[in-house]
Protein backbone atom coordinates (compact mmCIF):
# COMPACT_ATOMS: atom_id res chain seq x y z
CA UNK A 1 0.00 0.00 0.00
CA UNK A 2 1.62 3.45 -1.12
CA UNK A 3 1.52 5.91 1.67
CA UNK A 4 -0.10 9.15 1.69
CA UNK A 5 2.14 12.29 2.25
CA UNK A 6 2.15 13.62 5.55
CA UNK A 7 1.13 16.95 6.78
CA UNK A 8 1.43 17.25 10.67
CA UNK A 9 -2.03 17.69 11.75
CA UNK A 10 -3.51 20.99 12.21
CA UNK A 11 -6.74 22.73 13.76
CA UNK A 12 -8.03 26.28 13.35
CA UNK A 13 -10.66 28.14 15.06
CA UNK A 14 -12.92 29.76 12.38
CA UNK A 15 -13.73 32.90 14.18
CA UNK A 16 -16.72 35.47 12.44
CA UNK A 17 -17.08 38.70 12.68
CA UNK A 18 -13.88 40.22 12.66
CA UNK A 19 -13.42 40.69 9.28
CA UNK A 20 -10.22 42.77 8.29
CA UNK A 21 -10.95 44.60 5.16
CA UNK A 22 -7.09 44.14 3.85
CA UNK A 23 -7.14 40.54 4.63
CA UNK A 24 -3.92 38.91 5.89
CA UNK A 25 -1.15 38.37 3.76
CA UNK A 26 -0.22 35.06 3.23
CA UNK A 27 2.99 33.61 2.34
CA UNK A 28 2.27 30.67 1.00
CA UNK A 29 3.27 30.53 -2.40
CA UNK A 30 6.82 28.79 -2.83
CA UNK A 31 9.99 30.08 -3.85
CA UNK A 32 11.73 27.15 -4.91
CA UNK A 33 14.41 28.83 -7.12
CA UNK A 34 16.53 31.95 -7.25
CA UNK A 35 17.19 33.17 -10.95
CA UNK A 36 16.70 29.42 -11.51
CA UNK A 37 18.87 27.79 -9.52
CA UNK A 38 16.78 25.69 -7.02
CA UNK A 39 16.92 26.46 -3.49
CA UNK A 40 17.82 22.87 -2.72
CA UNK A 41 20.74 23.17 -4.55
CA UNK A 42 21.82 26.36 -3.15
CA UNK A 43 21.68 25.29 0.54
CA UNK A 44 22.94 21.54 -0.41
CA UNK A 45 25.88 23.72 -1.99
CA UNK A 46 26.56 26.25 0.13
CA UNK A 47 25.14 25.42 3.50
CA UNK A 48 22.07 26.67 5.59
CA UNK A 49 21.62 30.00 5.81
CA UNK A 50 23.23 31.39 3.09
CA UNK A 51 22.74 35.17 1.73
CA UNK A 52 22.09 34.82 -2.17
CA UNK A 53 22.44 37.85 -4.45
CA UNK A 54 21.70 37.99 -7.85
CA UNK A 55 23.61 40.00 -10.18
CA UNK A 56 21.26 40.37 -12.95
CA UNK A 57 18.59 42.34 -10.34
CA UNK A 58 21.47 44.56 -9.66
CA UNK A 59 22.14 45.45 -12.96
CA UNK A 60 18.33 45.62 -13.85
CA UNK A 61 17.67 47.88 -10.64
CA UNK A 62 20.48 50.17 -11.41
CA UNK A 63 19.17 50.48 -15.28
CA UNK A 64 15.75 51.45 -14.37
CA UNK A 65 17.17 54.01 -11.90
CA UNK A 66 19.71 55.64 -14.57
CA UNK A 67 16.95 55.31 -17.10
CA UNK A 68 14.30 57.05 -14.48
CA UNK A 69 17.16 60.12 -13.94
CA UNK A 70 18.68 60.39 -17.55
CA UNK A 71 15.95 60.93 -19.45
CA UNK A 72 14.76 63.64 -17.15
CA UNK A 73 17.98 65.76 -16.48
CA UNK A 74 21.64 65.69 -19.26
CA UNK A 75 24.22 65.43 -16.17
CA UNK A 76 23.40 62.63 -13.69
CA UNK A 77 26.16 60.56 -12.24
CA UNK A 78 25.52 57.84 -9.27
CA UNK A 79 27.85 57.48 -6.46
CA UNK A 80 27.29 53.38 -4.84
CA UNK A 81 27.00 53.99 -0.92
CA UNK A 82 29.58 51.15 0.79
CA UNK A 83 27.83 51.06 3.72
CA UNK A 84 24.99 49.62 2.30
CA UNK A 85 26.79 46.58 1.22
CA UNK A 86 30.52 46.73 0.53
CA UNK A 87 31.20 43.01 -0.35
CA UNK A 88 33.58 43.76 -3.47
CA UNK A 89 31.72 41.89 -5.92
CA UNK A 90 28.66 43.93 -5.43
CA UNK A 91 30.92 47.07 -5.17
CA UNK A 92 32.47 46.34 -8.87
CA UNK A 93 29.45 45.33 -10.12
CA UNK A 94 27.95 48.93 -9.46
CA UNK A 95 31.47 50.56 -10.88
CA UNK A 96 31.25 48.44 -14.15
CA UNK A 97 27.68 49.66 -14.59
CA UNK A 98 29.87 53.27 -13.63
CA UNK A 99 28.76 54.07 -10.14
CA UNK A 100 31.74 55.94 -8.65
CA UNK A 101 32.45 54.88 -4.63
CA UNK A 102 30.65 56.79 -1.66
CA UNK A 103 32.46 56.57 1.27
CA UNK A 104 32.40 57.08 4.97
CA UNK A 105 35.43 56.02 6.96
CA UNK A 106 39.09 55.44 5.84
CA UNK A 107 38.32 51.88 5.94
CA UNK A 108 35.63 52.04 3.20
CA UNK A 109 37.93 54.05 1.17
CA UNK A 110 40.79 51.65 0.96
CA UNK A 111 37.96 49.41 -0.19
CA UNK A 112 36.92 51.40 -3.31
CA UNK A 113 41.16 52.17 -3.67
CA UNK A 114 41.41 48.43 -3.55
CA UNK A 115 38.82 47.88 -5.94
CA UNK A 116 40.37 50.06 -8.42
CA UNK A 117 38.18 53.42 -7.97
CA UNK A 118 40.04 55.97 -8.68
CA UNK A 119 40.84 58.74 -5.96
CA UNK A 120 39.10 61.47 -8.20
CA UNK A 121 36.06 59.27 -8.38
CA UNK A 122 35.65 58.14 -4.22
CA UNK A 123 33.02 60.72 -2.41
CA UNK A 124 34.52 60.80 1.26
CA UNK A 125 31.08 61.42 3.77
CA UNK A 126 31.23 60.99 7.20
CA UNK A 127 32.09 63.20 10.47
CA UNK A 128 35.18 61.15 11.29
CA UNK A 129 38.32 61.84 9.15
CA UNK A 130 41.37 62.22 10.66
CA UNK A 131 43.94 64.07 9.68
CA UNK A 132 46.18 61.14 8.21
CA UNK A 133 42.64 60.09 6.32
CA UNK A 134 42.08 63.63 4.96
CA UNK A 135 45.82 63.89 3.58
CA UNK A 136 45.01 60.65 1.53
CA UNK A 137 42.40 62.00 0.04
CA UNK A 138 43.74 65.41 -1.00
CA UNK A 139 46.72 63.33 -2.01
CA UNK A 140 43.91 61.25 -4.13
CA UNK A 141 42.30 64.50 -5.22
CA UNK A 142 38.83 62.73 -3.87
CA UNK A 143 35.41 64.88 -3.51
CA UNK A 144 36.14 65.69 0.90
CA UNK A 145 32.17 66.42 1.51
CA UNK A 146 33.28 68.42 5.13
CA UNK A 147 30.87 67.99 7.68
CA UNK A 148 31.53 69.74 10.47
CA UNK A 149 33.65 73.46 11.32
CA UNK A 150 36.33 71.05 13.43
CA UNK A 151 36.79 69.01 10.48
CA UNK A 152 37.12 72.39 8.18
CA UNK A 153 39.72 73.87 10.72
CA UNK A 154 41.82 70.44 10.05
CA UNK A 155 41.83 70.37 6.40
CA UNK A 156 43.11 73.70 6.29
CA UNK A 157 45.81 73.14 8.87
CA UNK A 158 46.60 69.99 6.79
CA UNK A 159 46.28 72.01 3.48
CA UNK A 160 48.70 74.99 4.68
CA UNK A 161 51.39 72.26 5.23
CA UNK A 162 50.94 70.17 2.27
CA UNK A 163 50.78 73.26 0.08
CA UNK A 164 47.81 71.20 -2.04
CA UNK A 165 44.72 72.33 -3.29
CA UNK A 166 41.91 70.00 -1.81
CA UNK A 167 38.82 70.26 -3.96
CA UNK A 168 35.52 70.01 -1.28
CA UNK A 169 32.21 69.93 -0.92
CA UNK A 170 29.56 71.02 2.28
CA UNK A 171 26.90 68.33 3.98
CA UNK A 172 23.88 70.58 4.73
CA UNK A 173 20.89 69.54 6.70
CA UNK A 174 17.25 71.03 6.34
CA UNK A 175 14.43 71.19 6.91
CA UNK A 176 12.17 69.59 3.70
CA UNK A 177 9.17 68.91 6.15
CA UNK A 178 9.32 65.56 7.17
CA UNK A 179 10.02 63.47 10.72
CA UNK A 180 12.31 63.55 12.13
CA UNK A 181 14.47 66.00 10.78
CA UNK A 182 18.26 64.56 10.26
CA UNK A 183 20.42 67.73 11.51
CA UNK A 184 23.57 65.97 13.25
CA UNK A 185 25.25 66.15 10.05
CA UNK A 186 26.57 68.58 7.81
CA UNK A 187 25.63 72.24 8.75
CA UNK A 188 22.21 73.59 8.75
CA UNK A 189 20.32 75.34 5.92
CA UNK A 190 18.34 77.64 7.48
CA UNK A 191 20.09 78.62 10.48
CA UNK A 192 22.85 79.98 8.15
CA UNK A 193 25.77 77.42 9.14
CA UNK A 194 26.10 75.98 5.49
CA UNK A 195 26.56 79.85 4.36
CA UNK A 196 28.94 80.55 6.76
CA UNK A 197 31.19 77.57 6.11
CA UNK A 198 30.21 78.33 2.38
CA UNK A 199 32.12 81.90 3.21
CA UNK A 200 35.21 80.54 5.25
CA UNK A 201 35.61 78.13 2.76
CA UNK A 202 36.04 80.55 -0.61
CA UNK A 203 38.28 82.59 1.71
CA UNK A 204 40.49 79.89 1.88
CA UNK A 205 40.65 80.14 -2.59
CA UNK A 206 44.77 78.78 -2.41
CA UNK A 207 43.84 75.82 -0.29
CA UNK A 208 40.04 74.50 -0.88
CA UNK A 209 37.55 74.21 -4.37
CA UNK A 210 34.19 74.17 -3.67
CA UNK A 211 33.24 72.09 -5.77
CA UNK A 212 29.88 70.81 -4.61
CA UNK A 213 27.16 70.57 -2.14
CA UNK A 214 25.67 67.73 -0.58
CA UNK A 215 22.37 66.37 1.74
CA UNK A 216 21.49 63.45 2.63
CA UNK A 217 17.63 64.04 3.84
CA UNK A 218 16.92 60.95 5.15
CA UNK A 219 16.60 57.32 4.98
CA UNK A 220 13.55 55.08 3.43
CA UNK A 221 11.93 58.25 2.60
CA UNK A 222 7.96 57.72 1.66
CA UNK A 223 7.78 61.56 0.64
CA UNK A 224 9.49 62.28 -3.23
CA UNK A 225 8.34 65.85 -2.21
CA UNK A 226 10.93 66.11 0.68
CA UNK A 227 13.75 65.34 -2.07
CA UNK A 228 11.97 68.95 -4.06
CA UNK A 229 12.40 70.90 -1.20
CA UNK A 230 15.91 69.87 -0.60
CA UNK A 231 16.92 70.19 -4.22
CA UNK A 232 15.52 73.49 -4.13
CA UNK A 233 17.82 74.98 -0.99
CA UNK A 234 20.66 73.12 -2.31
CA UNK A 235 20.06 75.30 -5.89
CA UNK A 236 19.39 78.38 -3.32
CA UNK A 237 23.01 77.91 -2.28
CA UNK A 238 24.43 76.94 -5.27
CA UNK A 239 22.91 80.43 -7.10
CA UNK A 240 23.98 82.27 -4.36
CA UNK A 241 28.08 81.09 -4.62
CA UNK A 242 27.56 81.96 -8.54
CA UNK A 243 26.39 85.49 -7.34
CA UNK A 244 28.64 86.74 -4.70
CA UNK A 245 31.53 84.76 -5.41
CA UNK A 246 31.16 84.07 -9.58
CA UNK A 247 31.93 80.42 -8.55
CA UNK A 248 30.02 77.89 -10.49
CA UNK A 249 29.07 74.59 -8.22
CA UNK A 250 29.90 71.61 -10.51
CA UNK A 251 27.55 69.27 -8.83
CA UNK A 252 24.92 68.73 -6.16
CA UNK A 253 24.80 65.83 -4.36
CA UNK A 254 21.28 64.73 -3.15
CA UNK A 255 22.70 61.99 -1.14
CA UNK A 256 20.17 58.69 -0.93
CA UNK A 257 17.55 57.41 1.13
CA UNK A 258 15.35 56.09 -1.36
CA UNK A 259 12.81 53.29 0.02
CA UNK A 260 13.10 50.22 -0.69
CA UNK A 261 9.94 47.51 -0.92
CA UNK A 262 10.03 46.50 2.31
CA UNK A 263 7.23 46.79 4.87
CA UNK A 264 8.41 49.00 7.64
CA UNK A 265 7.02 47.79 11.47
CA UNK A 266 3.96 49.55 11.99
CA UNK A 267 2.88 50.36 8.73
CA UNK A 268 -0.57 49.39 7.73
CA UNK A 269 0.08 48.63 4.25
CA UNK A 270 2.83 46.84 2.84
CA UNK A 271 5.79 48.06 1.65
CA UNK A 272 5.44 47.59 -2.25
CA UNK A 273 1.78 49.52 -2.39
CA UNK A 274 3.41 52.87 -0.55
CA UNK A 275 6.81 53.98 -1.39
CA UNK A 276 7.34 56.08 -4.38
CA UNK A 277 8.65 54.50 -7.27
CA UNK A 278 12.07 55.62 -8.82
CA UNK A 279 10.31 57.85 -11.39
CA UNK A 280 8.18 60.28 -8.29
CA UNK A 281 12.20 60.80 -6.78
CA UNK A 282 13.55 61.63 -10.49
CA UNK A 283 10.55 63.46 -11.43
CA UNK A 284 10.64 65.47 -8.15
CA UNK A 285 14.41 65.95 -8.15
CA UNK A 286 15.23 66.82 -11.68
CA UNK A 287 12.08 69.30 -12.35
CA UNK A 288 13.18 71.59 -9.08
CA UNK A 289 16.76 71.52 -10.74
CA UNK A 290 15.71 72.25 -14.69
CA UNK A 291 13.07 74.82 -12.69
CA UNK A 292 15.17 76.82 -11.22
CA UNK A 293 16.74 79.24 -13.41
CA UNK A 294 20.67 77.70 -13.37
CA UNK A 295 22.07 78.97 -17.31
CA UNK A 296 22.28 75.95 -19.06
CA UNK A 297 26.14 76.21 -18.94
CA UNK A 298 25.80 76.45 -15.41
CA UNK A 299 23.42 73.24 -14.73
CA UNK A 300 25.37 71.35 -11.96
CA UNK A 301 26.03 67.73 -12.41
CA UNK A 302 23.30 65.52 -10.34
CA UNK A 303 24.73 63.04 -7.73
CA UNK A 304 22.97 60.49 -6.27
CA UNK A 305 24.33 57.80 -3.51
CA UNK A 306 21.11 55.86 -3.35
CA UNK A 307 21.82 52.56 -2.04
CA UNK A 308 19.12 50.44 -0.13
CA UNK A 309 16.67 50.93 -3.31
CA UNK A 310 19.24 49.67 -5.45
CA UNK A 311 20.78 46.36 -3.55
CA UNK A 312 17.29 45.17 -0.99
CA UNK A 313 15.51 43.45 -4.19
CA UNK A 314 18.77 41.16 -5.26
CA UNK A 315 19.93 39.47 -2.39
CA UNK A 316 17.46 36.44 -0.29
CA UNK A 317 18.26 34.90 2.69
CA UNK A 318 18.21 30.93 2.55
CA UNK A 319 17.49 29.30 5.54
CA UNK A 320 16.35 25.98 7.09
CA UNK A 321 13.52 25.68 10.44
CA UNK A 322 15.06 23.85 13.52
CA UNK A 323 12.49 23.17 15.68
CA UNK A 324 8.85 24.00 15.61
CA UNK A 325 7.14 25.00 19.24
CA UNK A 326 4.06 26.07 20.75
CA UNK A 327 4.14 29.47 23.36
CA UNK A 328 2.44 29.27 26.34
CA UNK A 329 -0.19 31.25 24.97
CA UNK A 330 -1.03 28.40 22.04
CA UNK A 331 0.13 30.21 19.62
CA UNK A 332 2.57 28.76 16.69
CA UNK A 333 6.35 29.54 17.23
CA UNK A 334 9.23 28.50 14.76
CA UNK A 335 12.85 28.32 15.09
CA UNK A 336 15.10 29.18 12.32
CA UNK A 337 19.00 28.58 12.04
CA UNK A 338 19.25 32.49 11.15
CA UNK A 339 19.14 35.16 13.50
CA UNK A 340 18.95 38.54 13.91
CA UNK A 341 22.84 39.11 14.38
CA UNK A 342 23.11 38.43 10.59
CA UNK A 343 19.66 39.87 9.95
CA UNK A 344 19.85 42.59 11.17
CA UNK A 345 17.37 44.79 9.34
CA UNK A 346 14.63 42.15 11.07
CA UNK A 347 14.34 45.26 13.70
CA UNK A 348 13.39 47.32 11.49
CA UNK A 349 11.19 45.52 8.90
CA UNK A 350 8.56 42.68 8.51
CA UNK A 351 10.62 40.86 6.35
CA UNK A 352 8.84 39.17 3.74
CA UNK A 353 9.35 35.00 4.23
CA UNK A 354 8.09 32.36 1.84
CA UNK A 355 8.46 28.59 2.01
CA UNK A 356 11.13 27.00 -0.48
CA UNK A 357 8.67 23.92 -1.33
CA UNK A 358 4.81 23.67 -1.75
CA UNK A 359 2.52 22.60 1.17
CA UNK A 360 -0.98 22.59 1.08
CA UNK A 361 -3.53 25.62 1.64
CA UNK A 362 -3.52 25.25 5.47
CA UNK A 363 -1.45 28.28 6.86
CA UNK A 364 -1.13 29.21 10.60
CA UNK A 365 -0.21 32.71 12.32
CA UNK A 366 3.54 32.18 13.93
CA UNK A 367 6.29 33.79 15.46
CA UNK A 368 9.51 33.26 13.93
CA UNK A 369 12.85 32.95 16.06
CA UNK A 370 15.97 32.85 15.38
CA UNK A 371 19.05 30.11 16.47
CA UNK A 372 20.69 32.48 19.26
CA UNK A 373 19.66 32.18 22.84
CA UNK A 374 18.71 35.83 23.51
CA UNK A 375 15.58 36.96 23.54
CA UNK A 376 15.55 39.77 21.35
CA UNK A 377 16.00 37.25 18.73
CA UNK A 378 12.96 37.18 17.12
CA UNK A 379 12.63 37.61 12.95
CA UNK A 380 9.05 38.11 12.72
CA UNK A 381 6.65 38.86 15.25
CA UNK A 382 3.45 37.75 13.50
CA UNK A 383 3.32 36.15 10.05
CA UNK A 384 1.23 33.70 8.53
CA UNK A 385 3.14 30.47 7.05
CA UNK A 386 2.19 26.99 5.90
CA UNK A 387 2.57 23.94 8.31
CA UNK A 388 6.44 24.59 8.47
CA UNK A 389 8.37 20.94 9.16
CA UNK A 390 12.05 20.84 10.70
CA UNK A 391 14.21 20.68 7.72
CA UNK A 392 12.12 22.72 5.75
CA UNK A 393 13.71 25.74 3.94
CA UNK A 394 12.56 28.94 3.61
CA UNK A 395 13.60 32.26 1.43
CA UNK A 396 13.46 35.60 2.93
CA UNK A 397 13.29 38.52 1.12
CA UNK A 398 14.59 41.98 0.28
CA UNK A 399 17.82 41.32 2.62
CA UNK A 400 20.46 43.46 0.24
CA UNK A 401 20.93 46.00 2.42
CA UNK A 402 22.62 47.06 5.23
CA UNK A 403 22.70 42.88 6.17
CA UNK A 404 26.17 42.30 4.84
CA UNK A 405 27.54 45.09 6.72
CA UNK A 406 25.58 45.56 9.81
CA UNK A 407 25.88 41.29 10.75
CA UNK A 408 27.61 40.24 13.81
CA UNK A 409 29.55 37.47 14.78
CA UNK A 410 27.79 36.64 17.61
CA UNK A 411 26.83 33.55 19.11
CA UNK A 412 27.11 31.88 15.54
CA UNK A 413 29.31 32.72 12.62
CA UNK A 414 28.61 34.85 9.68
CA UNK A 415 27.46 32.35 6.72
CA UNK A 416 28.04 32.54 2.54
CA UNK A 417 27.31 34.72 0.41
CA UNK A 418 26.78 33.30 -3.02
CA UNK A 419 26.32 35.48 -6.31
CA UNK A 420 24.61 34.27 -9.11
CA UNK A 421 25.98 35.96 -12.28
CA UNK A 422 24.30 36.98 -15.21
CA UNK A 423 24.60 33.13 -16.83
CA UNK A 424 23.29 31.71 -13.81
CA UNK A 425 26.03 30.10 -12.33
CA UNK A 426 27.42 30.56 -8.51
CA UNK A 427 30.53 31.83 -7.26
CA UNK A 428 31.07 32.40 -3.09
CA UNK A 429 31.79 35.85 -2.62
CA UNK A 430 32.20 35.45 1.09
CA UNK A 431 33.41 32.53 2.75
CA UNK A 432 31.45 31.60 5.86
CA UNK A 433 33.45 32.24 8.91
CA UNK A 434 35.07 29.20 11.20
CA UNK A 435 36.47 29.30 14.69
CA UNK A 436 39.69 29.83 13.29
CA UNK A 437 38.69 33.37 11.51
CA UNK A 438 37.25 34.05 15.17
CA UNK A 439 40.14 33.01 17.42
CA UNK A 440 42.94 34.15 14.85
CA UNK A 441 42.22 37.57 16.64
CA UNK A 442 42.39 36.78 20.11
CA UNK A 443 45.95 36.48 22.09
CA UNK A 444 46.43 34.28 25.19
CA UNK A 445 48.45 35.58 28.12
CA UNK A 446 51.16 32.57 29.01
CA UNK A 447 49.43 32.39 32.47
CA UNK A 448 46.12 31.06 31.05
CA UNK A 449 47.14 28.93 28.37
CA UNK A 450 46.82 25.99 30.79
CA UNK A 451 43.78 24.86 33.27
CA UNK A 452 43.26 21.89 34.95
CA UNK A 453 39.64 21.11 35.38
CA UNK B 1 -9.93 10.86 26.59
CA UNK B 2 -12.40 11.07 24.13
CA UNK B 3 -13.97 13.70 21.27
CA UNK B 4 -17.65 15.02 21.49
CA UNK B 5 -19.62 12.12 19.27
CA UNK B 6 -21.72 14.92 18.02
CA UNK B 7 -19.20 16.48 16.16
CA UNK B 8 -19.87 17.16 12.58
CA UNK B 9 -16.96 16.82 10.22
CA UNK B 10 -17.29 17.19 6.43
CA UNK B 11 -14.82 15.65 4.25
CA UNK B 12 -13.40 18.48 3.46
CA UNK B 13 -12.22 19.08 6.84
CA UNK B 14 -14.60 21.73 8.52
CA UNK B 15 -15.81 20.65 11.62
CA UNK B 16 -19.17 22.07 13.50
CA UNK B 17 -19.38 21.51 17.32
CA UNK B 18 -23.59 21.87 17.98
CA UNK B 19 -22.44 21.89 21.77
CA UNK B 20 -20.81 25.45 21.41
CA UNK B 21 -22.03 26.55 17.76
CA UNK B 22 -18.30 26.82 17.27
CA UNK B 23 -17.06 25.68 14.18
CA UNK B 24 -13.20 24.68 12.84
CA UNK B 25 -11.35 23.78 9.93
CA UNK B 26 -8.90 20.49 9.95
CA UNK B 27 -6.58 19.35 7.59
CA UNK B 28 -6.80 15.51 6.41
CA UNK B 29 -4.26 14.29 9.20
CA UNK B 30 -6.48 16.12 11.26
CA UNK B 31 -9.34 15.03 10.11
CA UNK B 32 -7.79 11.18 10.36
CA UNK B 33 -7.41 11.45 14.12
CA UNK B 34 -10.11 12.73 14.77
CA UNK B 35 -12.17 10.01 13.29
CA UNK B 36 -10.19 7.40 15.19
CA UNK B 37 -11.01 9.41 18.19
CA UNK B 38 -14.67 9.27 17.76
CA UNK B 39 -13.84 5.21 17.27
CA UNK B 40 -12.55 5.46 21.27
CA UNK B 41 -9.14 4.76 19.77
CA UNK B 42 -6.29 5.30 22.47
CA UNK B 43 -3.20 7.53 21.31
CA UNK B 44 -0.58 4.39 20.78
CA UNK B 45 -3.15 2.85 18.27
CA UNK B 46 -3.89 6.42 16.71
CA UNK B 47 -0.12 6.91 16.21
CA UNK B 48 0.23 3.16 14.62
CA UNK B 49 -2.86 3.96 11.97
CA UNK B 50 -1.06 6.92 10.85
CA UNK B 51 2.03 5.45 10.68
CA UNK B 52 0.41 2.54 8.72
CA UNK B 53 -1.24 5.19 6.23
CA UNK B 54 0.79 8.22 5.85
CA UNK B 55 4.69 8.69 4.64
CA UNK B 56 5.95 9.92 8.78
CA UNK B 57 7.86 8.28 11.36
CA UNK B 58 6.48 7.20 14.80
CA UNK B 59 8.83 9.87 16.44
CA UNK B 60 7.34 12.95 14.24
CA UNK B 61 3.29 11.37 14.37
CA UNK B 62 3.88 11.07 17.90
CA UNK B 63 5.39 14.85 18.63
CA UNK B 64 2.62 16.00 16.14
CA UNK B 65 0.07 13.97 17.80
CA UNK B 66 0.44 15.32 21.44
CA UNK B 67 0.70 19.26 20.07
CA UNK B 68 -2.70 18.37 18.21
CA UNK B 69 -4.25 16.57 21.35
CA UNK B 70 -3.28 19.93 23.31
CA UNK B 71 -4.63 21.95 20.83
CA UNK B 72 -8.38 19.90 20.60
CA UNK B 73 -8.03 20.14 24.53
CA UNK B 74 -7.80 24.21 24.40
CA UNK B 75 -10.61 23.94 22.04
CA UNK B 76 -12.84 21.97 24.29
CA UNK B 77 -13.21 19.46 21.64
CA UNK B 78 -11.21 16.75 23.75
CA UNK B 79 -12.08 16.24 26.96
CA UNK B 80 -10.62 13.26 29.64
CA UNK B 81 -12.48 10.22 30.30
CA UNK B 82 -13.65 11.83 33.79
CA UNK B 83 -14.69 15.48 32.59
Amino acid sequence: MSKKSYERPYIQKLNTGTMNKFGTKTEYAPVTAIEGVPVKKLIADYGSPVFVISERQIRKTYHEAVRAFKTRYPKVQFAWSYKTNYLNAVCNIFHQEGSWAEVVSMYEYQKAIQNGVPGKKIIFNGPDKSIEDLSIAVDNESLIHIDHLDELYLLVELLENKKKKARVAIRVNMDTGIYPMWDRFGFNYENGQAWNAINKIMSHPELMELVGLHCHIGTYMLSANAYSVAAWKLSDLAMNIQLRYEKTISYLDLGGGFASANTLKGSYLQGSDIIPSVDDYAEAITSTLLNFGFKQENLPTLILETGRAMIDDAAHLLGSVIAIKRLSDGRRSIVMDFGVNILFTAFWYNHKISPAQEFSHHVEDMVVYGPLCMNIDCVRESVTLPLLNRGDNVVVHRVGAYNMTQWMQFITMRPKVVLIDMDGKTHIIRENETLDTINQMEKMPKHLKSINL
Amino acid sequence: MYVNKNLAISDTGFIFNPSTGDSFSTNEVGKFIIDLLKQKKSKEEIISQIVLHFNVDKVNADKDLSDFFAMLKSYQLMLDENE
